[in-house]
């Protein structure tokens, strides 16, 4: 029966990964797929519906209050939702699963100082963490990717030293220690292999996040500034909007939720393919 | 027992300590306060004086001791841009926030709980992974998002309910559901790994093979075992939820500490941000003082772990 789940699944996935695919394509191939400027404003055209055309130019998903094109901008705004949350994930991911495991192997004062640290920087909300840091730093592209893994880090060293304490006292990992495997041999080959699984969905699961922080600071003015295309500004913008021009939040909402969501299905799948006991 | 208690408020105290220090640095970081006080005419004597009566010229040490001492008294120090004590601001927005998130904590746990033990203990069964499917898509939309669409569908189209403010019962449902809708996805799934995780267990196949029914398999032995990642859960949720606050509020115009996060970001009123965090931060490590002890108290493993 797990087998056939495994099958299904698998089958799942794949029009998951022809999504992710097509998103990363669109981020990168934006500017030739781009029918219009992403920034070029016409305030003649400004709040047209999708697929109306004001003198001449084609507005296939509307124009915006500045009357810019929609569409292009959706296009645009790919590239800071993709390359934010892939940097800081890249960052946190490796920073915080190797502090993690580190803590929970060493024990001891590396124990006590890593994740008393964690716990200082779990203790403040993530985002809120995220908008003081902002507020400070500034906003912009670098400074929300630094600010984004040093809020998040903490996560992974939970998860890995949990992880880790578990499988540690493992009569396998026992073993090999009294058989005079290396620490690096020990991490490597036992430990890590075993807590691998838990990490992945919550390194997944943290992609679509990240995608949503972003998202969220560009909503509340702190992201990547106008008039760099961003899905949450256009939605902070949509939202004043959305009585009258209800294309402007929906669109970039919709693209939000279906990255995020092919990006939840595709961990899904991935924690079942790697968890043994789903296997 | 006491030994781990007594460890872990320790580090309670550390934490809130570091939180402490980290937001005083953060703060010192933004600059000089000064400037955004006086006018723009004021000449350098004006500004001198205004940086002695705010104490901003005393060694960066003495700052940093007055400042604690300050927030032992509870005592957040004035708003830059208002002259009113933090306090002042802060208190009446309490209830509000206090209002959205225990409503959003309440739907979260009470949806997405039950969600996760039917969806683990029918994992094979087809109209499980419809229920998958919802839960992830619910875990997919950005609060911000959903609460533009609950707004577009309930309140601009059918009318149902306001659509932002907070006047009454009716207007706390949408801001609340948009809030909960990410943590009881969150609760659904967790519970479904944990309940998976317990049912491959030995004790599950002899308690079947002795013919315990299904319900009291669940309320008597597997959510004991499967509660403790879902107690951890819900303590760092919680902090989400007041997190995810800002935003909602922002969203939907609730009167809240995160509207009032946003609004003092915008005149920059750091002052009353830093409490905001602050206070947030103390109510985190609080929460994750009470899951851990709780922890402790529904297994002996960690307890006779850490003691060692």
């Amino acid at each position: 029966m797990s087998n056939l789940f495994g099958k299904i699944r698998l089958g799942a996935v794949s029009p998951v990964v022809v999504i992710l695919v097509t998103f990363v394509l669109v981020a990168v191939f934006a500017p030739l797929l781009a029918p219009h400027d992403p920034n070029a404003q016409n305030l003649l055209g400004r709040l047209n519906p999708p697929g109306s055309t004001i003198r001449g130019v084609h507005y296939l998903l509307g124009s915006d209050e500045l009357g810019r094109d929609l569409l292009s901008r959706l296009i645009y705004g790919a590239r800071i939702s993709l390359s934010v949350a892939f940097l800081s994930i890249l960052l946190s991911g490796t920073v915080g699963s190797f502090l993690g495991m580190l803590a929970a192997y060493l024990r001891g004062p590396y124990e006590i100082l890593i994740m008393r640290m964690a716990d200082i920087f779990l203790s403040i909300p993530a985002i809120l963490f995220a908008i003081i840091t902002v507020a400070v730093l500034g906003p912009g592209f670098i400074n929300i990717i630094i600010v984004l893994a040093l809020t998040r880090w903490p996560r992974y060293a939970r998860v890995a030293y949990g992880q880790t304490l578990s499988v540690n006292n493992m009569p396998y990992v026992r073993l090999s220690r009294f058989m005079g495997a290396s620490s690096v041999r020990i991490l490597a080959r036992h430990i890590l292999p075993n807590i691998i699984g838990p990490l992945a969905v919550i390194t997944t699961l943290e992609f679509g996040l990240m995608v949503i922080f972003e998202a969220g600071l560009s909503f509340l003015g702190l992201g990547v500034q106008p008039p760099t295309a961003s899905w949450g500004g256009m939605l902070s913008s949509g939202r004043n909007y959305v009585a009258t021009a209800w294309w402007i939040a929906m669109f970039p909402g919709m693209c939000l939720f279906m990255l995020v969501l092919s990006v939840n299905i595709f961990g899904d799948g991935l924690h079942d393919k790697l968890d043994p006991k789903t296997r | 027992m006491y030994g781990f208690v007594l460890r872990r408020v320790a580090q309670a105290i550390v934490a809130i300590l570091g939180v402490t220090t980290l937001v005083f640095f953060v703060q010192r970081l933004t600059g000089d306060p000064t400037l955004l006080l006086l006018p723009e005419t004021a000449t350098q004597a004006d500004v001198d004086a205004m940086r002695h009566t705010l104490g901003l010229d005393r060694p960066m040490i003495a700052q940093y001791a007055s400042y604690l001492w300050d927030i032992l008294h509870l005592d957040f120090g004035r708003s830059y841009t208002q002259f009113v004590p933090v306090g002042q601001l802060i208190i009446p927005r309490i209830p509000y926030t206090l209002a959205l998130t225990g409503c959003a904590l309440v739907i979260a746990l009470g949806i997405g709980v039950p969600v996760g033990i039917v969806l683990a203990l029918y994992r094979d069964h087809k109209a499980t992974s419809v229920l998958m499917g919802i839960v992830i898509a619910a875990q997919s939309m950005p609060t911000f998002w959903s609460g533009i669409l609950f707004m577009l569908i309930f309140a601009v189209t059918l009318e149902w309910l306001p659509a932002s403010g907070a006047a009454g019962f009716e207007s706390i449902i949408l801001p609340s559901v948009a809030l909960g809708l990410l943590s009881m996805a969150t609760f659904a799934r967790v519970t479904r790994m944990a309940v998976i995780d317990e049912l491959s267990k030995h004790y599950v196949r002899t308690a079947k093979a002795k013919g315990i029914s299904t319900f009291r398999l669940i309320t008597h032995h597997l959510l004991r075992n499967a509660s403790i990642p879902i107690i951890t859960v819900a303590a760092l949720e919680i902090s989400n939820l007041l997190a995810g606050a800002v935003i909602v509020e922002t969203v939907f115009a609730w009167p809240g500490l995160g509207l009032l996060t946003i609004q003092s970001i915008v005149s920059r009123d750091f002052m009353v941000v830093q409490s905001i965090v602050l206070i947030a931060a103390f109510i985190t490590v609080f929460l994750s003082l009470f899951a851990d002890l709780l922890y402790a108290a529904v297994d002996p493993r960690i307890r006779l772990e850490t003691s060692t």
